[in-house]
């Protein structure tokens, strides 16, 4: 038997910052043979990237491997030198990162920059690296394989531009594939395309993977071990099947547990009472491309209204017409039984403060250069004229509902919190105006999952504090099981099914509510599979 | 307030040496009149002396001590430059973060009246506004800084194109805040680095604008001192082998040279980019 193909010991990672050296990484030992994929799982910061990077040799800036050794088939990447290292990267290591509409170069053809690393490198012909592309594109099956890559990145799909990046890593025959996160930009109908592509063409072609995922029950359709990782740690390691069915640390066991969050049920609202927000027969444009048809909507104050629905299905642009950002051609706003106008500018400063949107992205979200202290004082002072201690009684107390430290956290700057603390910082900015409304866009999407389930819990407790309503956009069921009340399901600008969350998670389902029902992964190694016979049987 | 003191800490050696030189540059300029030994327009000799105890750079085409109109053209140049790339950027600044984020008619209306002032070359704009304004100092003054303001206005309005489409300026938005808010609170905050640096690159080239004006006769009037016109005057000592009107020219590239020194500090450390 042959040995296994990448051997780590005792490896340990430092970042040096000003205040001296930090552990990212303690302490790994890892074994994979051909033909594996070991699944890394753990929650942001735990080092799984680091570790995956780490696996070709490779740290990012101002980390740097402190001791252990990393050995790929039989030779020690840590003592290698640079040039020999850059010589086995991309070509018997590749790496397949988490968002391949970043990673390509937007100005180059998908031929040109997939097969630069085999012919740069003089592995192969320019001619040969083209065929075998087109092979993978097909294996991958992408369509119309053989002139795809004349195409530029823009021109196609994310989750074609996933598998191109797949096929791209694959093309010089690596010996170790790196896969940190390559689904999670992914809506789930494609994401199992994706997912099956890769576990073939791995298959096929005899090579090891490393398959990195916040969310373990896609790391249970990939791997055949499992390596749940903690502040740098490994904190258990083993079979897949034997981890599902009988994990030994409390630590696994909490993320296991992390999916199963569900709030209370709330009673109905009552018939005949008028909706906190009603939205009529709404129909948007961007140009001439209509985005949203006759989309009509009742949200009622202590609600959950979940809007589910794919990338491109009007979900958002339903939220940015609620919140004023974008004008509906047709169709009107009620907000508290009186009309609202289309476009922000023109409503009034009570229904801008009652009506609050948190945004998808809490990166962006948040001013770099404003103190949390200022970020939550601003809406304070503008909406409620509360001015120095006032104001910095209320901002604490808010920071302290959304369980932060006021101490610790109002003097910082966003880039000192992470991302489930900035989100925090966003939901109690909105909450400093006191509205009655809560546009949720995505809110949960940038965080891993123990911290999402917290965030949930936190805004359903605020919900049932302050009687908000919730218009919650979402591409995840497993979010609209968890938190909604009301359910929207929402494909090609069009609402295609709406009712209670047991009306519309209850059979029978239409075509598409089926599809992204069965789409959503389970914790079961099997699923894939099933699914995708399944599938192949209805065609 | 100890940031700023920091930030000098991790600076290049290129850096400090720019520092360094843009801080002599500004004490010569301040205490022009007490480290000259002569008046800026005093004539003291010869003309055409030769470097001497008494005129340690020689005298000028009048007699005029070379070293002391050195002195104080660094005041005069430096002073008037610097003051035509403070008005330049208040004005190019504030037109252009507004356009950018008020967008709409504003911003097209503004924006196509800078592009035809950028059409025309700079020099002969200036040299037709010159002639149409008189060449005083404040005329100079002005019309140096509307050209300039139009390359302030361009990065400007990019920048809060750019920084108006982040979640926290729509969120600002949403929330009812007025025009001063964004710009000056949401918006000008976030693009104050690369606008610090083009204040320091704008500076150079201004610098080098009125040089060329007072070379070609246009700038500065004498008998004030200045650079551009002290290379002028004494250029034909160049063909008898001195070196004198090379002097000015010389602080000249100097200051350039340092200037761009810290503008690229500048760019690089708010760009994040490895130095």
């Amino acid at each position: 038997m042959e040995g296994p193909l990448l051997c780590i010991r005792g490896l340990a990672i430092h970042a040096s910052a000003q205040a001296g050296m930090t552990e990212v990484l303690r302490g790994i030992d890892l074994d994979l043979r051909r033909g594996s994929i070991l699944g890394l799982v753990g929650e942001s910061g735990s080092g799984k990237s680091t570790l995956g990077l780490a696996a070709m040799g490779y740290t990012r800036d101002g980390l740097h491997i402190s001791s252990g050794s990393i050995l790929f088939d039989g030779v020690d990447l840590v003592r290698m030198s640079e040039p020999e290292r850059r010589s086995i990267r991309g070509v018997r290591i590749a790496y397949v990162a988490q968002s391949a509409a970043a990673s390509f170069n937007p100005a180059r053809r998908l031929f040109d920059q997939s097969i630069e690393v085999a012919v740069e490198g003089g592995h192969s012909r320019r001619r040969e690296a083209v065929r075998q592309l087109i092979e993978l594109y097909s294996r991958l099956h992408l369509p119309n394989a053989s002139a795809l890559g004349m195409r530029y990145p823009h021109h196609v799909s994310g989750g074609q531009l996933q598998r191109a990046m797949t096929a791209m890593a694959m093309v010089a025959r690596p010996d170790l594939i790196v896969f940190d996160e390559p689904t999670t930009a992914l809506d789930v109908t494609t994401q199992i395309e994706v997912l099956s592509a890769i576990r073939n063409v791995v298959e096929a072609s005899h090579a090891a993977a490393i398959f990195i995922s916040h969310d373990l029950a896609l790391v249970a359709q990939m791997a055949d071990r499992i390596m749940v990782l903690r502040r740098g740690r490994v904190v258990e390691e083993a079979d897949t099947r034997q981890m599902l069915r009988a994990p030994r640390e409390d630590y696994t066991r909490s993320i296991w547990a992390a999916n199963g969050f569900r709030a209370a049920p709330k009673p109905a609202a009552e018939p005949g009472a008028v909706p906190l927000l009603r939205v009529t027969g709404v129909s948007a444009w961007y140009g001439r491309a209509q985005v949203l048809r006759d989309a009509t909507i009742e949200v009622h104050a202590g609600r959950t209204l979940a809007v589910v629905g794919e990338s491109g299905s009007g979900k958002s642009t339903l939220a940015n017409v609620i919140a004023g950002l974008l004008s509906p051609g047709a169709g009107t706003l009620e907000f508290a039984g009186s009309r609202l106008a289309a476009g922000f500018r023109r409503r009034t400063r009570e229904q801008l403060c009652r009506i609050q949107l948190v945004a998808q992205s809490s990166d962006s979200a948040l001013n770099p250069r404003q103190r949390v202290r200022d970020s939550i004082g601003r809406p304070l002072a503008f909406y409620h004229g509360l001015k120095g201690a006032a104001r910095e009684r209320r901002m604490r107390q808010l920071l302290a509902e959304l369980e932060l430290d006021p101490d610790q956290y109002a003097g910082r700057f966003p880039g000192e919190l992470s991302g489930g603390q900035k989100q925090r910082v966003c939901i109690a900015r909105a909450l400093a105006a006191e509205p009655a409304l809560v546009i949720c866009d995505e809110v949960t999407s940038g965080l891993d999952q123990i911290v999402a389930q917290d965030t949930l819990k936190l805004l359903d407790r605020l919900q049932r504090e302050r009687d908000l309503a919730y218009v919650f956009i979402t591409h995840d069921l497993a979010i609209v099981r968890a938190i909604a009340d009301d359910v929207v399901v929402m494909q090609g600008g069009s609402i295609v099914r709406k009712g209670s969350r047991d009306e519309v998670f209850a059979p029978p389902f239409d075509p598409y509510t089926a599809l992204l029902l069965s789409s959503v992964p389970e914790m079961d190694p099997d699923w894939l599979d099933r699914v995708l016979e399944r599938r192949r049987g209805a065609h | 307030m100890s940031r700023p003191f920091v930030l000098l800490k991790s600076a290049p050696l290129s850096a400090r040496f720019g520092l360094i030189v843009v801080a002599g540059y500004g004490v010569v300029a301040v205490l022009a009149p007490v480290l000259a030994p002569y008046g800026e327009t005093q004539i003291v000799g010869l003309e055409f002396a030769d470097w001497s105890a008494q005129h340690w750079l020689g005298t000028d085409d009048l007699g005029r001590d070379v070293l002391s109109r050195l002195l104080y053209g660094a005041r005069n140049t430096i002073g008037i430059a610097m003051l035509t790339t403070v008005i330049a950027s208040v004005v190019g600044g504030v037109a252009g973060l507004v356009a950018g984020s008020m967008r709409g008619w504003v911003d097209q209306v503004l924006a196509r009246v800078v592009d035809v002032l950028m059409a025309v070359p700079s020099l002969i704009l200036t040299l037709l506004m010159l002639a149409i304004f008189g060449t005083s100092i404040f005329s100079m003054i002005m019309i140096i800084a509307l050209i300039e303001s139009t390359r302030i206005f361009r990065l400007a309005r990019a920048l809060a194109l750019g920084i108006g489409l982040f979640d926290y300026v729509t969120t600002a938005r949403l929330r009812g805040e007025g025009l001063l808010w964004i710009i000056f609170r949401e918006i000008l905050p976030n693009a104050s680095a690369p606008l610090i640096a083009e204040f320091g690159l704008r500076f150079s080239f201004v610098f080098l604008f009125i040089a060329t004006l007072s070379f070609l006769g246009l700038g500065i009037q004498p008998p004030t001192a200045d650079w551009g016109s002290m290379v002028r005057d004494n250029a034909t000592l160049l063909s008898y082998g001195q070196m004198a009107p090379l002097l000015p020219a010389g602080a000249i590239a100097l200051l350039t040279v340092a200037v761009n020194f810290i503008v690229d500090w500048l760019v690089h450390h708010s760009s994040g980019l490895q130095e």
